[in-house]
This record gives C-alpha cells, structure tokens and sequence, in this order.
C-alpha cells in the first residue's frame, strides 16, 4: 500500500468533514505551502514529523557514466528531510517486530 | 515555517473554514503519514516527494565514553526524496 493525495483527502473528508473539493484543496495546499516556503529558502519545521532544510551544494567534478566524460555538477540547492526523534521511534517501534 | 505558521496559511487559504478545521486537517494529514511509515507503507506526493523506510543493518558499534563494543540491532529509518516539482522551484536559479 501506498499512501498518496488520495487517501489524505479522503481522510480529511471522512475525519474533518471538509467536503470533497475542499479536503482535495486542503491537501493541494499544504504541500504547496510547504513547496513555497522552501522555494523561498525557509526551511520547513513539522514539530512531531521532522524538518525539510536546504543545502547548498557546490559544484564538483562528476562524470558521464556511458561515456566516461567528465562533466562538472554544478553548484545546486537540494532539499534535506530530517525525521523528528518521535517519528523516528514510532517506526523503529513498530518495524522492530519485522526486522527481528 | 512551523508548524502553526503553516495551519495560519492554510486557514486564510480556506476563508469559508472555521480556523480549527486547518488546525484539525494538518494533523490528520501529519498523523497518517507517521502511521503509513510506521507499518513501512511508502508515501508518494506527485510534485513533491516521497517518503519511504531505508534499512539499517545491524553492526557492531562502540559507546564512545568507555570504549565499549556495543551490538547496535537493524532498524528502519524514514526517507525523503524529493520530486521532480520541488527539486526544480528549490534549485538555484541557473547561473
């Protein structure tokens, strides 16, 4: 299973009643504000989630892998996911059951 | 961006909602995705990313105070890759 837009507007239907116009705006949105505010180079704080930063990377020598070219990667701003300590011990909760 | 600066956004987005349903909405979208992780179901936003659970495979490590060998078990840690969208409006505009 995977969980995608579609599922979180039918939560938010189903949960917050929103109808289903809004709760698939309200899902649009909020990864939108998410994308603007990082596109605008804030970083995002989500208190129990975990936090998007921005990294800015400099260029450095890469190289083509089908015909061994050497191409600089030039200098670029990525985004960076760190998860919050409580997501991350939910997980590892709940997943030590299959690992072990 | 925090949290209750990004319920503030959407809440104006939203004029037609009470302010409590923007509070409510982002938790519930928080909320199942922490859980979609937790049973190590992947998380696929078109235009924004996804998130999915990177094993780590148990190895021997050491407590750095005492020097001690310490048997550090497997675990799964969450990942994010961003999408196409959100990597290109990020990027540094081309120099």
């Amino acid at each position: 299973m995977t969980l995608t837009k579609a599922e979180l507007a039918d939560l938010l239907f189903d949960k917050v009643g929103l109808n289903k116009r809004e709760a698939k705006d309200m899902v649009e949105s909020f990864f939108e504000e998410v994308r603007t505010a990082l596109e605008t180079g804030d970083s995002v704080k989500l208190s129990g989630f975990g936090n998007f930063q921005l990294r800015d990377k400099p260029q450095r020598p890469g190289r083509n892998p089908k015909t061994g070219e050497e191409i600089p990667i030039t200098a670029r701003r990525v985004v960076t996911f760190h998860a919050s300590q409580k997501l991350k011990s939910t997980v590892d909760a709940t997943q030590n059951g299959n690992v072990r | 961006m925090t949290k209750s600066e990004l319920i503030a956004r959407l809440a104006e987005r939203f004029p037609q909602l009470v302010a409590k349903d923007a509070d409510f909405a982002v938790k519930v979208i928080l909320d199942a995705m922490s859980a979609a992780l937790a049973r190590g179901d992947r998380i696929e936003i078109r235009g924004f990313g996804s998130f999915a659970l990177n094993y780590r495979p148990p190895r021997t490590g050491r407590n750095p105070k005492s020097g001690e060998k310490v048997q550090v078990p497997a675990k799964y840690v969450p990942h994010f890759k961003a999408g196409k969208e959100l990597r290109e409006r990020v990027d540094l505009p081309a120099a």
